[in-house]
């Protein structure tokens, strides 16, 4: 395929393509955890996918090591994406919430999570993001913080938008988040993306598509928790990760 | 044991928040041992991916494994180990950093890119240090460091490491 099929693709086509793999996949009966990279419906994966198996072998211990984050490198206001500017962001007020545990249950205390997202109006701050949507002078959309000693994170941000891109004609995103998170060992590095509940573009994204099974995509997908709604001010939403499991050895009462 | 949160790419707009004020030197340039780790980042048809960003992690050249702070604001004396460097217009990276020493004579690195649904991970040894079998992963030598391209995809394609438990 070539980037000018990409360029007159629709989404029904797109749609098709989606469908006969998730049919594939159910059909084969193995469970996937893993997001695939060989995932032709997202066009720019075609020629930046690896064809051959990863090589396993065993973490040295710099890889059962992460770097450390601390104060020196994070100011606590950087959790805040909406006071980065002199005035207050366009949009939907929202914190987003949740633990960072690794595979066996253990938190990641004292690590470093970084966010990026668009705009209220689907618009990043970035100069190749072409979308003919305002940009907003309140708010980049850039967050740090550290998880913790119990593994949770916080951020205070606006809902963002939904916003088009060129994989196919009327290309939509639904809404997210971009999460960046360091475990206890570099092993467990991870950058994703974080979901709202009920978005109607799921099914029509190949990214979020690249995932073909369904309970993995939820896990990608927040959850509206009242509770954390703050009266007049912010929508509370809670979005709990986990990394994979430590490849160390676990020490005697380790596991909590 | 809990199933994992999947990833997902990286995205084409991670221009404006991943990369920081002295990301990818690790020290100073014009300290003494001050040593460049340097390639290109190529995609399935040779093309350069300019839209690709590389996290760096490594020992310090005595082989230990630095546990201190200070990567996002680097005070030109504290060796963190850690390290981030996206690749320009040409698909080119650099790191200016130390020679890793001890046991682990490689540059552990993840790469990220706009059309890579997840992060990959790899290892660039020091020339000579690579067992048999991850020969492919030794950097070359060249006057200031070392260089080592990462191919995505193709006859070339660069050895990706999996590290899971089962």
């Amino acid at each position: 395929m070539t980037s000018s099929d990409a360029a007159t693709a629709t989404q029904a086509g797109i749609s098709a393509e989606i469908a006969a793999i998730a049919h594939e996949y159910d059909g084969a009966g193995v469970v996937e955890t893993a997001t695939r990279l060989d995932y032709p419906p997202y066009r720019s994966s075609i020629l930046r996918h690896p064809t051959k198996a990863a090589f396993q072998l065993d973490p040295e211990e710099l890889e059962l090591c992460s770097p450390v984050f601390g104060q020196r490198d994070i100011d606590p206001l950087e959790a805040d994406l909406t006071i980065q500017h002199r005035g207050e962001p366009i949009g939907e007020r929202m914190t987003v919430s949740g633990r960072v545990t690794d595979g066996d249950g253990r938190p990641v205390r004292h690590q470093l999570v970084e966010i990026w997202q668009a705009n209220a109006g689907g618009r990043y701050v970035h100069q190749r993001d072409q979308h003919p949507a305002p940009l907003d002078p309140n708010f980049t959309g850039m967050g740090r913080c550290l998880t913790d000693g119990d593994g949770t994170y916080r951020f205070t941000t606006i809902k963002p938008g939904a916003y088009p891109w060129r994989n196919h004609h009327n290309a939509w995103r639904p809404a997210h988040l971009h999460f960046s998170l360091f475990g206890t060992e570099f092993t467990q590095r991870l950058v994703t993306q974080m979901y709202f509940p009920g978005d109607p573009l799921f099914a029509l994204d190949p990214i979020f598509q690249a995932i073909t099974d369904r309970d993995a995509r939820d896990r990608l997908v927040a959850t509206y928790d009242h509770d954390e709604t703050r009266p007049e001010w912010s929508l509370g939403y809670r979005w709990d990760i986990v990394l994979s499991g430590s490849r160390r050895t676990p020490l005697e009462g380790d596991v909590e | 044991m809990t199933a994992p949160t999947p990833g997902q790419t990286v995205g084409p707009f991670f221009g404006f928040a991943l990369p920081y004020d002295g990301d990818h030197q690790l020290v100073p340039p014009t300290r003494p041992d001050a040593i460049r780790l340097h390639g290109r980042v190529l995609d399935g048809a040779g093309d350069p991916v300019p839209d690709a960003i590389l996290d760096l992690w490594q020992a310090a050249p005595d082989g230990t494994v630095p546990q201190v702070e200070g990567s996002l604001h680097r005070d030109g004396y504290t060796f963190t180990g850690w390290g981030r460097a996206a690749t320009d217009r040409t698909g080119r990276y650099q790191f200016t950093t130390l020679r890793p020493g001890g046991a682990a004579p490689y540059f552990a690195i993840a790469v990220f890119a706009r059309g890579l649904l997840d992060r990959l991970f790899t290892r660039a040894y020091l020339p000579g240090a690579a067992p048999a079998a991850l020969r492919s992963l030794e950097a070359v030598a060249d006057d200031r460091g070392f260089g080592f391209d990462i191919r995505l995809q193709g006859e070339d394609e660069t050895v990706f490491l999996s590290f899971a438990r089962d």
